[in-house]
């Protein structure tokens, strides 16, 4: 988009959050500081932390059961907090795949994944991931063996998932920080699996 | 348990259905789901339920919430894929018979 640096007129999205946000400040229900540390928060989560938490599942098999068994535990025992809603992690295995979607809106983990990508809110990834998942996955390059069981997970409540992907051959011995490097946003969704660059 | 909480009716490995109806208001059971059986793979708790919460209601009593886990050729006719894929989906008590 071509930004001139001159004067934009607010879009109606906008001039409804400026509104709400402003009447919300006069009204003393928040003030601005707290407006602006929760979009910091906001900002500051990104995919880097659920990367952290597959590395570890992959170099210590304790807290792989415990995450699979309460995802919601297990992190907070890593120090990251996953507020009110309660994670489910589902593990890929050679011969079951996972991938992860919310047909309804855009639920996602974002105390983990921080903001969803925008193919992620879209209509043609949330009408078609429930109904035709090998070709969505093939859009994405990722093309599963027939025999591979696949799994979609509707994320319609109060539950958020993450998937736990297979750590990929040839990274043995390699520290937590390097295995966390080839964990993407998208492994984590289940529409690609780690890659060794 | 909450004392105003639902009690849970079914376990993991249940068969069920999901009703088919189609009520107005907020509803956080797809349409695609409904009418169509499945199996509990597990119990997620008791949440508040969010057609009495879009109603600026307060959710209680809290309806037990499942895991269903449906076959995908079961609820899409000719699905092509493997016959063992699934999808799961979270399904209140209340939509379950």
């Amino acid at each position: 988009m071509k930004d001139s640096g001159g004067y934009q007129p607010y879009s109606y999205f906008q001039l409804m959050e400026v509104s709400l946000r402003e009447l919300l400040v006069e009204k003393g229900i928040v003030t601005e500081a707290q407006v602006a540390a929760a979009v910091e928060d906001m900002r500051n989560r990104s995919p880097e932390r659920g990367a952290r938490v597959v590395a570890r599942a992959w170099t210590d098999g304790d807290f792989r059961r415990k995450l699979l068994e309460d995802g919601t535990a297990a992190c907070e025992q890593l120090g990251l907090d996953v507020p009110a809603l309660r994670l489910v992690v589902v593990e890929n295995t050679p011969a079951v795949h996972n991938m992860i979607v919310c047909t309804l809106c855009s639920c996602y983990p974002r105390m983990l994944l921080g903001l969803p990508p925008d193919w992620y809110k879209s209509r043609n990834y949330r009408s078609r991931a429930v109904r035709e998942p090998r070709a969505v996955l093939s859009e994405f390059g990722l093309f599963l063996d027939e025999k591979t069981t696949i799994r979609v997970h509707d994320s319609t409540a109060d539950m958020r998932y993450l998937v736990l992907p297979m750590r990929p051959g040839g990274t043995e011995g390699w520290s937590e920080e390097r295995l966390a490097s080839i964990v993407t946003r998208d492994c984590m969704i289940g529409v690609a699996v780690p890659k060794i660059h | 348990m909450n004392a105003s909480a639902i009690e849970p009716r079914f376990r993991s490995g249940d068969r069920v259905r999901v009703r088919r109806v189609y009520p107005l208001g907020h509803m956080r059971t797809p349409f695609y789901i409904r009418g169509h059986g499945g199996v509990i793979e597990r119990l997620c708790g008791s949440f508040g339920n969010p057609e009495e919460l879009a109603q600026q209601r307060s959710g209680e009593p809290k309806q037990p919430l499942y895991r269903v886990r449906f076959l995908q050729k079961d609820v899409w006719p000719g699905y092509r894929g493997n016959a063992a894929d699934t999808l799961d989906v979270e399904i209140f008590q209340h939509w379950l018979e």
